[in-house]
């Protein structure tokens, strides 16, 4: 709170006492967290949708540092941006529509779907704690990783059953769905994956609804499936995870 | 619109109030899902009704991440401490399940196309 600005001094009084109200309500979270990514959004668009100008990179990075200038603890940004923070709720119930579209394709491509998401799901969790586990990460830590592949809500839940920080692990989460929406399309040419169908079910696995808002602006056909992805390894996870990382952590 | 609205919340709600009194091992919302998803498929207009909120929704995912990922500040002093192994460990598994996921993909559609030579004209172009 440190509001003493180089301004008229009355005028600096004042604006003080308005800093400490503003602060205290949720108004200013929620207004900061919208004009940061909007602004996050505009250069992303200024730049062609470039991969590397991920929106939600700049937008935490943007936000990070307003807080820490203006001493902010994060519980009173986060009174403000909880609003935006709830309807990932909403949102992953809303993935029953792109889902619904796919359905015939779904039918047809049950078999590669499944197992790309099984393989990609286990492939991702088991490196996480076995590369963590080789550097010295804690236990707390590892069990934080373990689920980061996974969209925000579900990877908390697990995270909690398994020993390791639900906030932690949020972090780590959007980390991943940013590293994977910047670098999936260097990989995929480098490995000439060139099926759309393939590029975005492989994004929503590894790098959930970050990567999937990424894919569905380079194209509708490449967004529902990541979208697919998305779910489907959220109820994957969900399900599958907590026992197999368990297992795992028990070795470690 | 608000109608949709309702509509997804009270699908979470189900999804949520299951999962507690049932002790299942899913979050409310995927459950949710799984129960609009044959409402939908059954019931036309409602998917008429909840596409375009829907579709809003969906179009910035990316946003809603944006609140969990400032948390990042809370953890600075751990994620110092253990920089190495949870920046490793990170960027790895990332391309390692992405590339897994893609070729197993990949892999998995030749051999289905093999099997079935009509969907090959369909599935063919990339």
């Amino acid at each position: 709170m440190n509001a003493g600005l180089p301004l008229a001094e009355g005028a600096a009084g004042r604006l003080a006492d308005v800093w400490v109200y503003l602060s205290a309500t949720p108004l200013l979270g929620l207004t900061v967290t919208l004009l940061m990514y909007q602004g996050a959004f505009l250069l992303y668009r200024r730049s062609g949708f470039h991969p590397l100008a991920n929106p939600v990179a700049f937008s935490v990075v943007g936000l990070g540092l307003l807080l820490w200038a203006t001493g902010t603890p994060y519980a009173t940004y986060f009174e403000g941006a909880q609003f935006v923070h709830f309807l990932l709720g909403p949102a992953t119930v809303a993935l029953a529509v792109p889902l619904l579209e796919q359905l015939p394709r779904l039918k047809r491509l049950w078999l590669p779907l499944l197992g790309a998401l099984v393989a990609g799901t286990l492939a991702a969790t088991i490196s996480a704690i076995g590369i963590g586990w080789l550097l010295g990460a804690s236990k707390a830590t590892l069990a934080s990783l373990a689920p980061k592949s996974v969209t925000t809500p579900v990877a908390m839940g697990i995270a909690e059953q398994i020993g390791g920080l639900p906030s932690l692990t949020a972090v780590l989460v959007v980390s991943t769905g940013i590293l994977g929406a910047a670098t999936a399309r260097y990989l995929f040419d480098a490995l000439r994956i060139t099926d759309p169908a393939v590029r975005g079910f492989a994004l929503g696995t590894a790098a959930h609804g970050i990567g999937t808002a990424r894919a569905f602006q380079v194209s509708e056909e490449m967004g529902a499936f990541a979208g697919l992805a998305m779910g489907l390894s959220a109820l994957f996870s969900a399900l599958v995870l907590p026992a197999v990382a368990g297992l795992l952590l028990r070795w470690v | 619109m608000i109608a949709a609205l309702a509509t997804l919340l009270v699908f979470q709600l189900l999804g949520e109030a299951l999962v507690r009194t049932l002790g299942l091992p899913v979050p409310g919302p995927v459950l949710g899902l799984a129960l609009l998803l044959p409402v939908l498929a059954w019931r036309p207009p409602v998917l008429a009704m909840v596409r375009p909120t829907a579709q809003t929704l969906l179009q910035h995912l990316s946003l809603l991440f944006v609140p969990a990922g400032v948390g990042v500040m809370l953890h600075l002093q751990r994620l110092g401490d253990e920089a190495l192994a949870i920046g490793v460990a990170l960027v790895l598994s990332t391309w390692i399940g992405l590339v897994v996921a893609a070729l197993t993909m990949q892999a998995l559609m030749r051999m289905t196309r093999r099997s079935e030579p009509d969907a090959a004209s369909s599935e063919g172009r990339s």
